[in-house]
């Protein structure tokens, strides 16, 4: 066995172990955090890392699938874990529309879209109050008083997620996605069929979203519009993620989500209760200074630079992880 | 020996410029048909067409009898018709290997499998040596070579090379143009675009030339060499009198 | 009838003002060819100063153009000379990080502002606030026609500016061809923090304008950024004079979504435009003019 798969191994242990240990409610909440944005992180990454296609809109695709679970509950009376299945593909189904509309853009102007994308579905979840609940969003009860149950499904679903990109990415999908990246013009003339791809990748990255955002209505029991809809705590989160642990890498925006909302913690809790007060309601702030240091200094990302061993930053190589 | 490509009366016009303007010409099965003209007289846009980068504006393209005017570039690869760019475009930050097996991929489906084509061709074009190197750390004639060889590794029948020699030195000259004939030799008809004389008029079968994106000159190349029209544009209205 | 007139001139006042917001953003992006996603939070920054002045200095909004906009135009500067420059020299993947960097930078400028001023609405009133006069049945609110007449003089002197000075012809040929440009003697270093600090400016001047009739907190510059880009849309990537249509129009649409449809729906008109455009008229209204010619 491979060293670093030797390193997953005994990472995937810990993981596993860790609640039985760690009692603590709110350190398993931690990690359930971190792992809902590993699925996050991943599916973005997937669609802008590998595929170039930068989307400022993810939240579309998390708010859709927390309302698809709610939904279920407050107009179909079934559970919401029935939404678990049915939200990645709701937001698939919103994928392909937003990459009809969206994929004749290029560059920053997809950006700009995918951005209003998410707006605009939050607008819509806010004013269509005979659907959503407009802006009292929507309670469920939560199924499971303990922790645990939520916290292994979200490790499975983080490892799923992981895996599924580490496959994708070996595969025939993984050079085309790189290809049309790097150069669609280039893609195109080479027999790459690059609307198609670029929906196949959106498809995935819109479907994993989807999923962990109908996760977190079952988790969390409560959503609205401006949590999970949210330009800057879901969309440019989402990036952040991808950024900070590198982007066009597998493990990378898994270590970004771990960073992030290990960092945004320890804002929002004023240093786990060690730091004065305001610094937690500085914790906006922080959020924005860490962007601006983030692409100041991190643009290739914890995972990216660890490779400087090779002078490569950004190559796929299909043998390997 | 049959037409494989045909141009009739293409015209390719933005607004109101007609880049190609009314050309017409066939590529035979098996040649290498050259197509020259000064700088800015269309030459790239025929190609364009060709593979639907730009829409036909009028006049049709047709390979082996059927018309290709509209179809998808993706889906003119896949008929059998390669192309390289004139200003090359690798994949920067994928190796050369990775590259050419992206390629591949036209026409087979496993990684396994697309990596043994690339290997082959690799071979085919001298690039083995540099096949883990990252394809924008490769100086001008390596990536002028990967843009060809990412083009044979779609296997196609038919090859579409933009200026493969510009910029390139002597010795790098001699040698793409023993890989031009290579290519042909394996097969693979060839319309080529070049501006480099010496590299054109020594391999082609048959010189079309252009210019304003108007026919001015076609046939064998020492009657294209000899045409008036043909120096006028090239040289100036003096030397077309001597 | 008077009702659709009147609802039209009240889009126009404001249209005009939006302008200013789009040809800002539109500068920036055809200069740059980013998003300046801080664009409403530089619009905030400016209302704030506004609100500073006339709170404690009894200054009308208006005259604190003179303070707001230089003021605005060096922030710009300074923010792209140090945030925004240092971004183009670094390779990565994502080539949007210039664009991130602004969202960063608008979220900064958010949270101070909220720290100074809390969230506390705060609004500046003016002594001739309500009062408007009449043409026929048709009101014309006073604030916002001197509004709309600075708004022209301000559009008509930097159009002079970009087609008379040296400068302003930099900025044009940097927006055309940035390499080309600098070939030929351009400092695009310059030119770029030159362009940002004067769309910050222009953006600003649209704060102090506008702030007599909008509540001021800090998170008012989120839905202004989104109106700048639907304006750039809408008139056509980069175009000045397209940002002109764009903002006229703007203003005219949610002024008519307001009057008919109803006021909670005035933010979606904006956006309801934007996707009509990407999806039938990729190319704004310029590019409907140039399908029109040929």
């Amino acid at each position: 066995m491979t060293k670093r798969n030797l390193a997953l191994v005994i990472l995937g242990i810990v993981f596993l172990v860790f609640p039985l240990v760690v009692r603590s409610d709110y350190y398993q909440h931690l990690l359930i955090l971190a792992f809902i944005w590993v699925l996050i992180g991943s599916s973005w990454n997937l669609l802008a890392g590998y595929t170039g296609q930068v989307s400022f809109g993810h939240a579309m695709f998390f708010g859709v699938g927390a309302y698809t679970a709610g939904i279920f509950v407050t107009k179909l009376g079934i559970s919401a874990w029935w939404g678990m299945m049915f939200g990645g593909i709701v937001a698939m189904l919103i994928g392909l529309f937003v990459g009809w509309v969206c994929f004749r853009l290029r560059g920053p102007y997809f950006a700009l879209a995918t951005l209003a994308g998410g707006e605009i579905f939050r607008l819509i979840a806010t004013n269509w109050e005979s659907l959503t609940e407009g802006m009292v969003g929507i309670l469920i009860i939560q199924t499971f008083r303990s922790k645990l149950p939520y916290y292994y499904l979200a490790l499975l679903l983080a490892f799923a997620c992981v895996y599924v990109m580490h496959l994708i990415m070996k595969s025939k999908w993984g050079y085309y996605f790189v290809s049309i990246r790097e150069d669609q013009d280039a893609a195109e003339s080479l027999g790459i069929n690059t609307t198609l791809y670029k929906n196949v990748s959106l498809l995935a990255s819109s479907f994993f979203t989807g999923m962990a955002g109908a996760f977190y209505m079952n988790y969390m029991a409560f959503i609205d519009p401006e949590v999970v809809f949210s330009l800057h705590y879901i969309s440019i989160m989402a990036i952040l993620v991808g950024i900070v642990g590198g982007v066009g890498t597998i493990m990378g925006p898994a270590v970004g989500a771990f960073v992030m909302v290990g960092v945004q913690e320890t804002f929002r809790s004023a240093f786990f209760g060690l730091a004065p007060k305001w610094i937690s309601q500085g914790h906006a702030m922080a959020f924005g200074l860490l962007v601006v240091f983030a692409i100041m200094f991190l643009a290739n990302g914890i995972v990216g630079d660890w490779s400087k061993i090779k002078r490569y930053v950004f190559r796929i190589k299909p043998s390997t992880i | 020996m049959s037409a494989l490509l045909e141009l009739k009366n293409l015209v390719k016009a933005f607004g109101g410029l007609k880049a190609v303007n009314n050309v017409t010409f066939h590529v035979e099965e098996g040649e290498i048909f050259g197509l020259i003209g000064p700088n800015g007289s269309g030459k790239t846009t025929i190609f364009n067409s060709i593979n639907n980068y730009f829409p036909i504006t009028s006049g049709d393209v047709l390979y082996k009898g059927k018309s290709i005017k509209g179809l998808k570039t993706h889906k003119v690869c896949h008929l059998g018709i390669g192309r390289t760019f004139q200003v090359v475009k690798p994949l920067a930050r994928m190796t050369v290997l990775e590259n050419v097996t992206a390629s591949a991929f036209c026409r087979v489906n496993t990684i396994g499998q697309a990596q043994k084509e690339a290997l082959e061709v690799l071979e085919f074009t001298n690039l083995t040596g540099e096949k883990d190197k990252l394809a924008k750390s490769l100086p001008i004639g390596g990536r002028k070579r990967l843009e060809i060889a990412r083009a044979l590794a779609t296997k196609p029948e038919f090859l579409l090379l933009d200026e493969t020699a510009a910029g390139l030195n002597p010795s790098e000259l001699d040698e793409a143009i023993e890989l031009v004939k290579k290519i042909r030799d394996n097969g693979i008809t060839i319309l080529i675009i070049e501006h480099i004389m010496k590299v054109i008029m020594t391999i082609s079968d048959r010189i079309h030339a252009i210019n304003f994106g108007q026919t001015i000159g076609a046939g064998t190349p020492e009657e294209v060499a000899n045409n008036e029209a043909v120096i006028k544009a090239y040289l100036g209205e003096e030397y077309a009198q001597s | 009838m008077d009702v659709f007139i009147q609802t039209l001139v009240a889009g126009i006042l404001i249209g005009g003002i939006y302008c200013l917001i789009g040809i800002g953003m539109s500068l920036i992006m055809g200069v740059m060819g980013i998003i300046n996603l801080a664009h409403g939070q530089l619009m905030m920054v400016a209302m704030y100063i506004t609100f500073v002045l006339s709170a404690y200095m009894h200054v009308d909004p208006y005259f604190s153009l003179i303070v707001a906009m230089p003021g605005l135009f060096l922030l710009g500067c300074f923010l792209q000379k140090y945030l925004l420059n240092p971004l183009m020299k670094k390779e990565s993947i994502l080539p949007e990080n210039q664009v991130l960097m602004t969202v960063g930078m608008g979220m900064v400028l958010a949270e101070i502002c909220r720290f100074i001023f809390t969230s506390d609405y705060k609004t500046v009133k003016t002594s001739y606030g309500g009062q408007a006069f009449f043409i026929g049945n048709i009101s014309f609110n006073l604030p916002m026609c001197i509004a709309f007449i600075f708004a022209i003089v301000i559009t008509v002197v930097l159009f002079w500016f970009l087609a008379k000075t040296d400068t302003g012809r930099s900025i044009r040929a940097t927006a055309q061809d940035k390499e080309a440009a600098t070939l030929m003697g351009v400092n695009s270093t310059r030119i770029t923090i030159i362009t940002f600090g004067l769309g910050s400016a222009l953006v600003a001047s649209a704060g102090s304008l506008l702030i007599p009739i909008f509540y001021l907190f800090p998170d008012i510059g989120g839905p202004f950024t989104l109106k700048a880009f639907v304006i750039c849309i809408l008139g056509g990537l980069g175009s000045t004079v397209g940002a002109i249509f764009g903002g006229l129009t703007l203003g005219i649409a949610e002024s008519l979504g307001a009057t008919y449809i109803g006021m909670g729906y005035k933010d979606m008109v904006g956006f309801l435009i934007f996707v009509i455009v990407l999806v039938f008229l990729p190319g704004g209204l310029v590019g409907l003019k140039r399908l029109i010619k040929s």
